[in-house]
């Protein structure tokens, strides 16, 4: 065993060496600033491009009285749900021919009409693209019962007592923490594990991989290569999380404190955060490395990138079945299945506070990373090296 | 003395590796068909054959890199040869290190991976460079050697641990007559340390000139497995005998085969030794201008094991 681990360390160290002491390792350091820059840039010239763009108005023909009252009862609306989720209103005057000024208004493009609304209060009818199931001519419908509603002189406000939390919020904002959590997981692992899919190319490509399994057992060489690589991802995490901190410090006095507690703590969570992206990361590794140590050129890795990752976005879509009921059958499910387990789990550590299944699922997860790296050597020895006996299964059941 | 009889009946001790009966089918192609070898402890054993004959896939068995489809192999008295990997040395046939890594990093790093410590193994591979000539190319990159270099580089790394058992797929290949003598050199200091050398090649006279010991192998099989001077023996001396008469009826003398080239007349020293010809062919009155008797070389006992197509494969690469 001592034999082993100190295999898996030399051939650790080797990769984790030559891959955190390499000028390429600075961008990987700085791989999270290039998707901000590019967020900001377009992010700036999206609002630009929106601020320039003028969302569609219901132009309203009404004499000004009438128009005052509906945009009053828009005033109410929009407190409910946001200027933006309220149909936009825009006044003018009636003039003598009623159809003329329709078709003007239908056609201007500025601002861009989507509908007419005229008639008044009393007889109200709406002219314009627009179908009668149009959620824009509820609303309207709406505002318009709102409007013909003669407004109360002081109607007191509905008092409100504001407490911390409630059941109902907790359940809801615990599952914010855990979306957030998962997403977080899923997405670190999907930029970090992705590596190990070419983790053998370059002993392939050198022919080193004969020195290295004459000397090492593999199971030992796919240890060491995994750790490493895990290794340099933590470096990553550490320069990310340190310099994410620093500008959160900077930009923002609450940080993260204004999310919800998880329900085992924070300290709890963070911990299992760090144990469960370990999980994960050795657990999709594991496996990348067994299907990448299957290509003998960059071209083949390249040609299995993409599956692997429309693999993993299926996992974590599994995985967030678990949110908000993490102990239905389908989050259970996850729960086992060792791929979507350390997602499914984080989550859970939002949501629930015992500690006991996180236990059991980290030496489940553990299980499963030993026995796909098991697997993923016996693979490497059958068909890259082309060790052993040769197993015609298929003929002998044929012969039975 | 043959391999199963080592393998059955002597003491584990004696051979630092015995393989018997190893077969390795590669699909529906049989690459080795019952390979048994005994490599005597401290001896210098070659592994000779053409190209394609199954001497790489042999070795990569004997050594553990891959398993055999049937048979046993035994490395340093351990059934699993990876239980002895930090005894043993290997130079693959297609060389292989990190491009990245400073020479005496690959040194350093081929020994950890055998179980030495780094620290030790950057100090020793310090001491084989600059016994190689190559101190000053200590901390540059593997990339930038000549590919000699590198491949002094990797076979120091092979070394760097002091193992018992040395395995070298076909060592000489790529280098020049320089590096090919310091090569020998190095591989018969290695057994005065009393180290274990066991090496293919498909150039004889490497073989010849270093093995105390070969296997032949040809298409799979172990046609010859015993000492060189064993397969010398399994051939007759050549007689290159030139007489003063042109013609005469002492020709009748001559063992039958004796076939004329040139002036010379050319056959195998029969059985009673040169005497009774000699006698004959001088009381005939043919007179003797030059008589030599060669000794059949590796080469000859080749031919006739493992056949004139191999050998011809075998002659196409000449050493340098």
């Amino acid at each position: 065993m001592m034999r082993f681990i100190r295999s898996s360390f030399v051939i650790a160290r080797r990769d984790f060496g030559a891959t955190v002491l390499s000028k390429a390792f600075i961008f990987f350091l700085l791989a999270p600033v290039f998707p901000l820059l590019f967020g900001s840039l377009f992010g700036g010239i999206g609002a630009r491009i929106a601020a320039r763009t003028e969302r569609p108005v219901i132009a309203v023909i009404d004499s000004r009285a009438d128009f005052d009252r509906l945009a009053a009862a828009r005033d109410q609306l929009t407190q409910a749900l946001g200027e933006e989720a309220v149909v936009k209103l825009v006044h003018y005057e009636v003039e003598p021919d009623a159809a003329a000024e329709v078709d003007r208004l239908l056609a201007s493009t500025q601002p861009p009409v989507r509908a007419v609304l005229t008639g008044g209060l009393a007889h109200p009818h709406l002219t314009g693209a627009i179908a009668r199931d149009d959620p824009t001519a509820a609303q309207l419908q709406l505002l318009l019962s709102t409007a013909r509603t003669a407004p109360k002189p002081s109607e007191p406000a509905l008092p409100v007592t504001s407490l911390k939390s409630s059941s109902g919020s907790l359940i809801n904002d615990r599952a914010v923490t855990a979306q957030i959590g998962q997403t977080l997981l899923f997405v670190l692992t999907i930029l970090l594990s992705g590596m190990l899919l070419s983790q053998l190319i370059e002993e392939k490509s050198n022919k080193i991989i004969e020195v290295i399994a004459a000397a090492v057992p593999i199971d030992a060489m796919f240890v060491g290569k995994l750790f490493a690589m895990l290794a340099a991802s933590v470096v990553g995490l550490v320069v990310w999380i340190g310099a994410g901190a620093i500008i959160v410090e900077m930009l923002s006095k609450r940080g993260v404190a204004t999310l919800p507690m998880p329900a085992v703590g924070w300290f709890g969570f963070f911990a299992l955060t760090v144990v469960y992206f370990g999980m994960n990361y050795l657990l999709l590794g594991a496996a990348f490395l067994t299907i990448g140590a299957q290509a003998s050129t960059a071209r083949e890795v390249q040609t299995m990138s993409m599956p692997v990752t429309f693999g993993q976005m299926l996992i974590f879509g599994f995985a967030t079945t678990a949110i908000g009921a993490p102990d239905s059958p389908g989050a259970i499910a996850a729960a086992i299945f060792p791929l979507s387990s350390p997602m499914t789990m984080l989550a859970r550590a939002a949501e629930e506070p015992q500690w006991w299944p996180h236990l059991l699922a980290i030496g489940w997860q553990a299980l499963w990373v030993a026995l796909i790296l098991r697997l993923g050597a016996q693979l490497f020895r059958k068909t890259v090296l082309k060790s052993g006996p040769r197993v015609k299964w298929w003929k002998r059941a044929r012969l039975n | 003395m043959h391999a199963d009889a080592l393998v059955s009946g002597s003491a584990e001790t004696n051979f630092a590796l015995e393989s018997h009966d190893l077969v390795k089918d590669f699909g529906d192609t049989r690459a080795v068909d019952g390979v048994s070898v005994a490599v005597p402890t401290g001896s210098i054993y070659g592994l000779l054959g053409p190209n394609g004959a199954g001497k790489t896939t042999t070795l990569r068995m004997l050594i553990g890199i891959i398993d055999p489809s049937s048979g046993t192999r035994r490395v340093l008295g351990r059934e699993r040869p990876i239980e002895a990997a930090a005894e043993v040395g290997y130079l693959p046939e297609e060389r292989g290190l990190y491009p990245a890594m400073h020479a005496r990093e690959a040194i350093a790093f081929m020994g950890a991976l055998r179980g030495l410590p780094l620290a030790e193994g950057r100090r020793r591979a310090d001491e084989l460079l600059e016994e190689h000539a190559l101190g000053d190319w200590a901390k540059k990159p593997i990339r930038s050697l000549s590919k000699g270099m590198a491949q002094t580089v990797q076979l120091l790394g092979t070394i760097v641990h002091r193992p018992k058992l040395i395995v070298l797929d076909e060592p000489f290949a790529g280098l020049d007559a320089i590096n090919q003598g310091r090569l020998e050199e190095l591989i018969r200091r290695e057994t005065r340390t009393g180290a274990t050398v066991l090496f293919s090649t498909h150039v004889i006279a490497h073989a010849e000139r270093l093995c105390e010991r070969v296997a032949i192998i040809a298409k799979g099989k172990v046609a010859f497995d015993g000492r060189v001077d064993d397969a010398r023996a399994k051939l007759s001396s050549i007689v290159r005998l030139r007489t003063r008469a042109s013609d005469g009826p002492w020709r009748s003398a001559f063992p039958a085969g004796t076939r004329r080239e040139g002036d010379e007349w050319v056959f195998e020293l029969p059985s009673a030794g040169p005497e009774p010809l000699l006698r004959a062919l001088l009381d005939g009155g043919a007179g003797i201008e030059t008589l030599a008797i060669e000794r059949p070389g590796l080469h000859d006992a080749f031919v006739a094991i493992a056949g004139d197509k191999a050998a011809a494969q075998m002659g196409q690469e000449k050493p340098q």
